[in-house]
């Protein structure tokens, strides 16, 4: 299964509204933590994990999807969030604390729903896959349309709650989909360090259901597996497996000094940036022109600047708003 | 007050009494016939009806589609049960043994008590969670604990703890048709169940038609004058024999069923203890930083002049539960206990 031409521009723009924002985010984090950092100040405060590099497994992925379909995220979401669809001006809000965010500020940037595009996502390594795994089971005892996915980092493959809810899901053979964005690294602790197999993939062998490694960042390919796996999950044969291989061209969050990255490894990463790639391939393989892609570039950055300007413009909620919404 | 759950209560004739266990699983299946979403998972809770009888007969009438028994996979099927309530589905939810939640506590108090709040209450999560407490039968350290305070001090969870089969059926349909999340904690001597010593007040009438009790509105199971006992589950019967032994010493006890943790009828403890002048709490759950000291607060807070005297806890110790029976029978509330309590009290 191979994107149309119509769904690589998709991808791209896609890559480009998450990166820009991402760019900008990095920019307004900044401001009141300079020349100290801490963490407390500044208009957008608390972690932030940026997700620069990692935007192909949101878009090879969520191309395939449709709002009904269910995806939860991770504590480093907002590329996910961008490619499922989610309210942009909303989620930008949200990510500021503010009355008009997703959750009135109640969340944060870890903690981003969108019931109308069925998003979530959460804080804690690996602790989507249970609430997939329930939607997809919602869907198949209701007859209903609709997939799971799951995104989780190479990190959570190592958390039981990703060893249950693979089983659970085979076993019941629910249309679920695990998406493993292996960034090589959990915080500080590299991939080789922290796990005994090369490949997550293999994994899949464990629950009888297929397994696919992705290598090489790159959408299309993405596109094509994550095809094969959310078509098989339609047609109610179960679920699957995926791992790709992809860059964190960020810190785990900002102010991280990444001491422990390798020399070099950031820069090689760099050279193989995933939305300059998908630039090239557009304009060789699909007869892109400069100024096409100068008009996507200019529809994204303005979608971006749009929903950051909502965000910070909008008012904070009062404060005691704080005690409502505890229940339904 | 919608029953009593006195010893002293005689049954009428043709009477229909059932256990807990049976109420709530009579309760699940008239709600399972009306509503289409809802639907149970969890260990052992299909073909063997639950270990505690509590979902008997479902798997005969719904099916195995509706009627799920889960991989011993808690953290799984609890995430599981929040994803499926966020899509638009009813699970009840068993956990076991109410100390088997360490195994899968951050599905619970992670997600299932926060993605109202996190979603600014725009996903419901209707998830019903039964799980049971209590000891007082040798079960050891990792099977008999009661955690009420664990689960009714983190936001986000109702919790719901019946006392008697009339309640348990009631609050049970309240709890299927609440769109938050409701920890169901039934006590297992309290189950009816022949093989588990079993505390025979808790069976009681229960009609056959179906019928709700509103969370957070406490039962005044006796009346009384002298002292305000306060309890749950177990901690009810408790109370309710050590009033009738007060009563044989001529003092007059006033029994309180909280019936559910949270929300907390603070307004029937108060008004209780305004007219008794005197507080005594009994809980099966861990002395410190709980229920007992959460309800005397309540009043002190309110108004310290209404005590007559220093209120007493008849509490767990703050000890893991030991197996020996002596042992555990030593450190679980009893009847005595609370009658002591009432005459080791400080008057003011």
């Amino acid at each position: 299964m191979q994107p149309t031409r119509d769904q690589k521009v998709w991808m791209y723009e896609n890559m480009l509204v998450s990166r820009f924002l991402e760019e900008t985010i990095e920019q307004i984090y900044l401001e009141g933590k300079k020349p100290v950092f801490n963490m407390a100040n500044g208009p957008i405060p608390g972690e932030m994990h940026l997700s620069n590099g990692q935007e192909p497994c949101a878009v090879g992925v969520c191309a395939h999807l449709k709002p009904e379909d269910v995806v939860t995220g991770t504590h480093r979401p907002h590329h996910i969030a961008v490619a499922k669809g989610v309210n942009l001006r909303k989620m930008v809000a949200e990510i500021f604390g503010k009355k008009t965010g997703l959750s009135g500020g109640r969340g944060g940037h870890m903690h981003l729903f969108d019931a109308n595009v069925n998003f979530a996502c959460s804080g804690i390594i690996g602790q989507g896959m249970g609430p997939a795994v329930g939607a997809a089971l919602s869907r198949k005892m209701q007859k209903k349309p609709g997939v799971a996915v799951a995104y989780i980092g190479e990190g959570a493959v190592n958390q039981g709650a990703f060893h249950e809810a693979m089983n659970l899901a085979a076993v019941w053979k629910l249309p679920f989909i695990c998406v493993i964005e292996d960034n090589q690294w959990g915080i500080s602790v590299a991939k080789s360090a922290s796990t005994a197999v090369k490949d997550n993939s293999i994994r899949a062998q464990a629950y009888g259901v297929p397994g696919y490694l992705v290598k090489g960042n790159d959408p299309c390919e993405i596109f094509r597996v994550a095809g094969e796996c959310i078509e098989r999950a339609r047609r109610g044969e179960g679920p699957s497996l995926i791992e790709i291989e992809t860059s964190r061209l960020a810190g785990h969050f900002m102010g991280d000094a990444e001491g422990y990255r390798p020399k070099g490894e950031l820069d090689a990463l760099r050279a193989r940036d995933p939305i300059p790639a998908m630039k090239a391939r557009l304009m060789a393989e699909d007869g892109m022109k400069q100024e096409e892609n100068d008009a996507i570039v200019a529809r994204a950055r303005a979608k971006v600047d749009d929903a950051i300007q909502f965000g910070r413009e909008s008012p904070y909620a009062q404060p005691e708003e704080a005690l409502e919404k505890v229940f339904a | 007050m919608s029953t009593l759950t006195s010893t002293a209560a005689k049954p009428k004739q043709n009477e229909r009494r059932v256990t807990i266990a049976r109420a709530m699983a009579e309760a699940v299946a008239q709600e399972m016939r009306i509503d289409p979403r809802v639907f149970v998972m969890g260990e052992d809770i299909g073909q063997l009806g639950g270990v505690y009888g509590n979902t008997r007969g479902l798997i005969e009438e719904f099916g195995p589609e509706r009627v799920r028994d889960t991989p011993i996979s808690e953290t799984a099927f609890m995430g599981a049960a929040v994803g499926a309530a966020s899509d638009g589905m009813r699970p009840v939810v068993e956990l076991m043994f109410v100390d088997f939640f360490g195994v899968c506590f951050d599905a619970i108090y992670n997600l299932m008590a926060k993605n109202i709040y996190f979603s600014g209450g725009e996903v419901k999560v209707p998830v019903v969670l039964m799980t049971s407490t209590g000891g007082g039968y040798s079960d050891g350290g990792q099977h008999s604990q009661c955690l009420y305070g664990t689960f009714a001090h983190l936001p986000g969870m109702k919790v719901v703890c019946p006392s008697n089969a009339y309640d348990a059926k009631g609050l049970m349909v309240t709890a299927i048709r609440d769109d938050s999340p409701v920890i169901y904690m039934y006590h297992k001597s309290l189950q009816g169940m022949g093989w588990l010593g079993t505390e025979p007040a808790a069976t009681v009438n229960v009609p056959e038609e179906t019928y709700s009790i509103p969370f957070g509105k406490a039962a005044v199971v006796r009346e009384g004058n002298d002292v305000t006992i306060v309890g749950v589950a177990m901690g009810v019967h408790n109370g309710l024999k050590a009033a009738d032994k007060l009563a044989a010493q001529g003092i007059s006890a006033e029994v309180i069923d909280l019936r559910t943790l949270v929300p907390l009828d603070r307004d029937t403890v108060f008004n209780s203890v305004k007219k008794t002048g005197r507080l005594i709490v009994v809980d099966e759950d861990y002395q410190s930083f709980g229920l007992s000291g959460e309800i005397i607060a309540t009043v002190a807070e309110r108004d310290l002049s209404v005590l007559k005297a220093s209120p007493q806890r008849v509490a767990y110790p703050d000890i893991p539960i030991p197996f020996a029976r002596p042992m555990e029978q030593f450190a679980l509330p009893n009847p005595d206990k609370i009658v002591e309590a009432f005459h080791a009290m400080k008057r003011t």
